[in-house]
C-alpha cells in the first residue's frame, strides 16, 4: 500500500538528520499557525497563491528563493565547519550524512534558489519595461511557479521522509544508479528536477513569447532595455536547454526503476551519454543563472551612474554571443574523460571564447561608469563587487579551458572555488542587486539602506574569505566533496574558509534585519512617485508598486531609455484621454492544483506507491479538461475605474513630482 | 558603533592574516605549485603561463573600476559629467580586439599543448617505460604489473626517471586517477579502459587519489606513488614476490569488495589475463577502448588460474 515507505523512512537514526527534520516542521507548522492565526487563509488564496498577475507570482518565486538560500547556505555551513574539524577525524557528520548534505546544496542553490531568484525578478520587471500588461501566458506562468514550488517541496520532504541523494547535485551514474544508490535520495533528486524542469521550460517558452510578442507597439528589438534582452537570451536557452535535462534525469529514472540499462555499467550501458546529455543542459543553465544577473548589472550601472549605458549595441551582441556558444563547450566539464586532444583542444578553445564577449561586458560596465555620477546604492555596490570579484573568476574560468592545466585541477577544490567565484559574484550579487533596486517597484516602499550597505560588506569579505583558500587548496591536491582528510597543511586554509562562511552567514542576517527594518518603517519610507531613482526603463513609469494593469496607456516608445527619454521631453507623466476597457487574466486555483499533483507524483513514485502515482496523472487531467472548459477567464476593468485611478495618481504625483536634480546626490 | 566592531574585527584579521601565513609555506611546497615530474611541471607552466597573460586584462579592469568609482563619486567626485556620452569607436575597437587577442594566444597554447600533453602519448621508448594496469575498486586502488606479474593495493612504484604507462578501468563506479605532483588525470570507467603516461624525476613518495566522488570511503581512497632508484624498485619488487598470497579470481573477488582505508598490500602473482576479466565482466558485447589505437596489452605466456 505505501510502497517503500514505513516508519524506518522517518529520521530517528541520527540526531542531526533530526534536528534538520524538526526545523523543516516546526517551521511548517509555525507558518501554518500564524497564518491560521491571523486568519489570512483566504486572503493568500485569493489573492496571491491563485494569481495570475505576474507581479505577485514574481514576490513569491523570490519568496521561494529567499527560504531556500538559507536552506542551501545551512548546508554550506555544515560543510565548512566540517571540514575545518576533520583533520584526522570523523568531525561530526558521518559520510553518508555529508554527502547529502553537498547534494543537496547544490541541488538547491542551483534549481530553488537561482532558478526561482531570477524567474522572479524577470517576472516582476520584464512586462513593465517591455510597456505590457502581462506575459504571454499568465496561466502557464503559475503553473511553472507551482512546478518549481513542487520540486523545492520534494527537497525539503527529503528531510523529514527518508534521505536525500548522495550523488551530488549532478548525479553522475553508474553511482547513482540502482546498484550503487539503491535507496530512495536519487529518486527524490531526479523527480525534484523533473517536477520544476518542467516549470523552467515553460518558463522559458514564456517569456520568448512575451517579449518577442507583446513589446510596446513601437519598440524595435533594439530599443529593448539590456535587461529585456538577456531574459530573453535566458528565456531562449531555458527552453532549448531544459529539455536535455528532462531527458536524461527520466532516462536515470527509467534506470533506477524500470531496469533499463541507459547508464549501467553493465549490458551496454554507458556513463559517458550521461555527462554529455547532463551538460549540454548544465552547461547553457549556467549561463541561464548567470545573463538575468548581467541584465540587472547593466541596469543598476546605468541607473546609479546616472549616465546613459555605454556600449549598448556590443552588450547586446555579447549576450547573443554568450547564447549561442554556451551550447558549444559542454565537454570542458569532463576533459579527464579520454576525449582525443583535438576533441579536448577544440571544446577548449570554444570555452575560452566565451571569454570575449564577458570581458567586453565587463568593459562595457567599466565605461558606464566614466564621466558618470555614481552612486553607492546597495545595488550599486553588489554591482562593483561582481566586477572586481568576477574577473578572477573569469581567470580562473579560462585556466580550467586549457584542457592539460585542467587535468591538475580538475575535481579539486579549485574548481569549487572557480564556479562558485562565478556564480556567487555573477549571479547571486546580480539577483541581490536587482532585489536591491526593484524591491520599491514591487512592494511600493524602499529598503533600509545601511542595513544593506552592511549585508554587501559581509557577503563579500565572507566570500574572499571562504573561496580564496579554496583555490590554495586545489594547488595542494585536495578533492572537493571530502569529509576528512590527513593532511595537516590544509587545516588552516579549511578553518579561513569556515570564518568566510560565518561572514556570509552575518551577511544574511543583514539581510534578515533589512526586510524586517523596512517593512516596520514602510509608511517612512513609501515610494510616491514610482520612480525612486529617476529610472531610465518604462518599468519606473508605473506607479510602485503597479496597477494590476501596469499602464493604463500602452507607452509611446521612441529611444533605447525610453522612460528617460519621455521625461526629457516632458511626456512621462501626460494626463491622457480616452480610457478603454482592460482585459486582465481572472485568478485561478487549478497552477496550485497542478504543482500539488506534481509533488504529490515525484513523491509517489519516490517511494513506489504506484496508486497514488495513477491517482496523480488522473489528477492532472482532471485539471486540464476543468480549465479547458472554462469560458470566462478573463475579466475586463471597465474604462472609468481605470481614469478614476489614474487621475487619483496622477493628483498624487502633482505633489511628489520628482524635480530634476532631486535625488540622492 | 565603529568603535565597538572594530577591535575584535581587526584583532580577528591579524589572526586570519597569521594562519595564511603559516599555511603559506604549505602553498609553496604543494604538489601542483612544485611539481616531480617533466608532465606535471609543463602542466603547471602552462597554467601560470596562461595566468600572466590574462593579467592583461585584468589589472586594468581593477585600476579603471577603483579609478572611476573615485574619481566619478556622486558625492565629492572631481570628473566631469556627461550623462549622454554612450559610445566611442576606439574604445569598442578595444574592448574587443584585446580579449580576442589574448584568447587567440591562449587558444594556440591550447591547441598544441592539448597534443603535447595528451595523456595517452607515450613519453618514453619501451624499453624505458613500465607499464601498470591500474583498477579502481571501492575505495582502493589495485596497481598490476603485467611483465612482472605481481600487483599491489594502494602503492604505485616504479624507478625514477623511468616513464610509466598506465592502463586504467573500475571495477566499481567511475573513479579519476589522479597524482598532482606528477600531473595528469584520467577517468577510470567500467567496462572501458583509459590510459595515462607519467614519469618522476625525483625520488620520492607523492600522494595520489580518486578525485570523482564515489561513495562512503571515498575520502579515504589515496595511494601514494612511489619513485624509487633502479635498486630500491628491483628490492621492491623481489618483496612482492616474496608475499604469500597470489592475486587469483578467489582472492580478487575477496579484494573488490569495499574497504575503507585499505592498508598497503602486496600479491605475488597475478593470474594471467586478469585485467581483460575484469573488463570482460561488464561487456557482454567485445571490450570497448575509448580509442581505436588503444594497444593491447601483451599477456605473459603461462596460463590457468594457479602460479607457474
Amino acid at each position: 500500500m505505501l510502497g517503500r515507505l514505513g516508519l524506518d523512512s522517518l529520521p530517528f537514526y541520527s540526531a542531526i538528520a533530526f534536528g534538520g527534520a524538526s526545523i523543516t516542521v516546526l517551521g511548517g507548522l509555525a507558518v501554518f499557525l500564524l497564518v491560521t492565526y491571523f486568519g489570512k487563509w483566504r486572503y493568500f488564496w485569493d489573492e496571491w497563491l491563485t494569481s495570475l498577475d505576474h507581479k505577485r507570482i514574481g514576490i513569491m518565486y523570490i519568496a521561494l528563493a529567499m527560504v531556500m538560500l538559507v536552506r542551501g547556505f545551512v548546508d554550506a555551513l555544515m560543510m565548512r565547519s566540517q571540514q575545518a574539524i576533520s583533520l584526522n577525524n570523523d568531525g561530526y557528520l558521518a559520510p553518508e550524512h555529508f554527502d547529502q548534505v553537498f547534494s543537496s546544496h547544490g541541488t538547491i542553490m542551483i534549481f530553488f534558489m537561482a532558478m526561482p531568484f531570477l524567474t522572479g525578478l524577470i517576472n516582476i520587471v520584464v512586462p513593465q519595461q517591455l510597456g505590457a500588461r502581462d506575459v504571454a501566458f499568465p496561466f502557464m506562468n503559475s503553473i511553472s511557479l507551482w512546478l518549481t514550488a513542487a520540486g523545492a517541496a520534494l527537497v525539503m520532504v527529503s528531510l523529514v521522509i527518508g534521505k536525500f541523494s548522495t550523488a551530488g547535485w549532478t548525479g553522475y551514474p553508474p553511482y547513482s544508479g540502482a546498484e550503487y544508490s539503491p535507496g530512495v535520495g536519487v529518486d527524490y533528486w531526479i523527480w525534484a528536477l523533473l517536477v520544476s524542469g518542467v516549470g523552467s521550460t515553460m518558463t522559458g517558452i514564456n517569456f520568448v513569447v512575451t517579449i518577442i510578442k507583446c513589446r510596446a507597439p513601437k519598440m524595435r528589438l533594439m530599443q529593448m532595455p539590456l535587461f529585456t534582452w538577456t531574459t530573453l537570451c535566458t528565456s531562449l536557452l531555458m527552453a532549448f536547454a531544459f529539455p536535455a535535462l528532462t531527458v536524461v534525469a527520466a532516462m536515470l529514472g527509467l534506470d533506477r526503476i524500470l531496469g533499463f540499462h541507459f547508464f549501467t555499467n553493465d549490458s551496454g550501458g554507458n556513463m559517458m551519454n550521461y555527462a554529455n546529455l547532463i551538460w549540454i543542459w548544465g552547461h547553457p543553465e549556467v549561463y541561464i543563472l548567470i545573463l538575468p544577473a548581467f541584465g540587472v548589472f547593466s541596469e543598476v550601472v546605468a541607473t546609479f551612474s546616472q549616465k546613459r549605458l555605454f556600449g549598448y549595441k556590443s552588450l547586446v551582441y555579447a549576450t547573443a554571443a554568450i547564447t549561442i556558444l554556451s551550447f558549444s563547450v559542454w565537454l570542458h566539464h569532463f576533459f579527464t574523460m579520454g576525449s582525443s586532444p583535438n576533441v579536448n583542444a577544440v571544446f577548449g578553445i570554444a570555452t575560452m571564447i566565451i571569454a570575449v564577449p564577458t570581458g567586453v561586458k565587463i568593459f562595457d560596465w567599466v565605461f558606464t561608469m566614466y564621466k558618470g555620477r555614481i552612486i553607492f546604492h546597495p545595488a550599486m555596490l553588489f554591482t562593483i563587487g561582481f566586477l572586481i570579484t568576477f574577473v578572477l573568476g573569469g581567470v580562473s574560468g579560462v585556466l580550467l579551458a586549457i584542457p592539460p592545466a585542467d587535468f591538475l585541477m580538475h575535481n579539486s577544490t579549485f574548481l569549487v572555488a572557480h564556479f562558485h567565484n562565478v556564480l556567487i559574484p555573477g549571479a547571486v550579487f546580480g539577483y541581490f542587486a536587482g532585489f536591491q533596486y526593484w524591491f520599491p517597484k514591487a512592494t511600493g516602499f524602499k529598503l533600509d539602506r545601511a542595513w544593506g550597505v552592511r549585508s554587501f560588506w559581509f557577503w563579500i569579505i565572507g566570500f574572499y574569505l571562504a573561496f580564496m583558500p579554496l583555490y590554495a587548496l586545489g594547488f595542494m591536491g585536495m578533492s572537493r566533496r571530502m569529509e576528512r582528510y590527513d593532511v595537516a597543511e590544509w587545516q588552516p586554509y579549511l578553518i579561513v574558509a569556515a570564518v568566510g562562511a560565518l561572514s556570509v552567514l552575518i551577511g544574511i542576517f543583514c539581510q534578515g534585519m533589512q526586510l524586517y527594518v523596512s517593512i516596520r518603517d514602510r509608511e517612512k519610507n513609501r515610494d510616491l512617485t514610482g520612480d525612486p531613482y529617476n529610472g531610465r526603463t518604462l518599468e519606473w513609469q508605473t506607479s510602485s508598486p503597479p496597477a494590476e494593469y501596469n499602464f493604463a496607456k500602452i507607452p509611446d516608445v521612441q529611444d533605447i531609455d525610453a522612460f528617460w527619454d519621455m521625461k526629457q521631453r516632458g511626456v512621462a507623466y501626460a494626463p491622457s484621454q480616452n480610457y478603454e476597457d482592460i482585459h486582465l487574466p481572472r485568478n485561478t486555483g487549478i497552477g496550485v492544483f497542478l504543482g500539488g499533483l506534481g509533488f504529490l507524483i515525484g513523491f509517489a513514485v519516490t517511494w513506489y506507491i504506484w496508486w497514488l502515482v495513477a491517482l496523480g496523472f488522473l489528477g492532472v487531467l482532471a485539471c486540464l479538461i476543468t480549465r479547458g472548459s472554462q469560458d470566462h477567464t478573463y475579466e475586463i476593468i471597465p474604462a472609468a475605474e481605470i481614469e478614476a485611478h489614474e487621475k487619483a495618481r496622477i493628483k498624487a504625483l502633482e505633489a511628489h513630482k520628482p524635480a530634476p536634480g532631486d535625488f540622492w546626490s | 558603533m565603529k568603535h565597538f566592531i572594530s577591535k575584535p574585527f581587526i584583532t580577528g584579521i591579524t589572526l586570519l592574516g597569521l594562519l595564511l601565513v603559516l599555511a603559506g609555506c604549505g602553498l609553496q611546497t604543494s604538489p601542483v605549485a612544485d611539481p616531480k615530474g617533466p608532465i606535471a611541471l609543463i602542466e603547471r607552466d602552462l597554467l601560470y603561463t596562461a595566468f600572466f597573460i590574462m593579467l592583461i586584462v585584468v589589472i586594468p579592469v581593477y585600476f579603471m573600476v577603483f579609478w572611476f568609482i573615485w574619481r566619478y563619486r556622486a558625492k565629492g567626485g572631481s570628473g566631469e559629467y556627461k550623462p549622454d556620452w554612450h559610445k566611442s569607436t576606439i574604445i569598442e575597437v578595444f574592448v574587443w580586439s584585446i580579449p580576442a587577442a589574448i584568447i587567440i594566444t591562449l587558444g594556440y597554447l591550447v591547441w598544441t599543448y592539448s597534443y603535447k600533453l595528451d595523456p595517452y602519448k607515450k613519453i618514453a621508448t619501451p624499453e624505458n617505460t613500465i607499464n601498470v594496469q591500474v583498477v579502481a575498486q571501492d575505495w582502493k586502488w589495485l596497481f598490476i604489473y603485467p611483465e612482472l606479474g605481481i600487483a599491489s593495493v594502494n602503492e604505485l612504484a616504479f624507478p625514477v626517471d623511468k616513464a610509466v604507462s598506465l592502463q586504467l578501468t573500475s571495477d566499481t563506479v567511475m573513479n579519476s586517477f589522479l597524482i598532482p605532483a606528477l600531473g595528469g588525470q584520467i577517468y577510470a570507467m567500467a567496462g572501458m579502459t583509459s590510459e595515462l603516461n607519467l614519469q618522476a624525476n625525483e625520488i620520492g613518495r607523492f600522494r595520489g587519489r580518486n578525485t570523482q566522488y564515489s561513495g562512503d570511503g571515498f575520502a579515504m581512497q589515496f595511494f601514494d606513488a612511489v619513485a624509487m632508484t633502479p635498486d630500491e624498485f628491483d628490492a621492491w619488487v623481489a618483496n612482492a614476490k616474496s608475499q604469500t598470497r597470489p592475486l587469483s579470481t578467489v582472492t580478487y573477488d575477496q579484494l573488490a569488495q569495499p574497504t575503507i582505508g585499505h592498508d598497503v598490500e602486496y600479491f605475488s602473482w597475478v593470474k594471467p589475463g586478469l585485467f581483460a576479466e575484469i573488463l570482460k565482466k561488464y561487456a557482454r558485447r567485445p571490450e570497448t577502448t575509448l580509442r581505436r589505437h588503444a594497444p593491447v596489452t601483451t599477456q605473459p605466456a603461462c596460463e590457468g588460474d594457479t602460479p607457474c
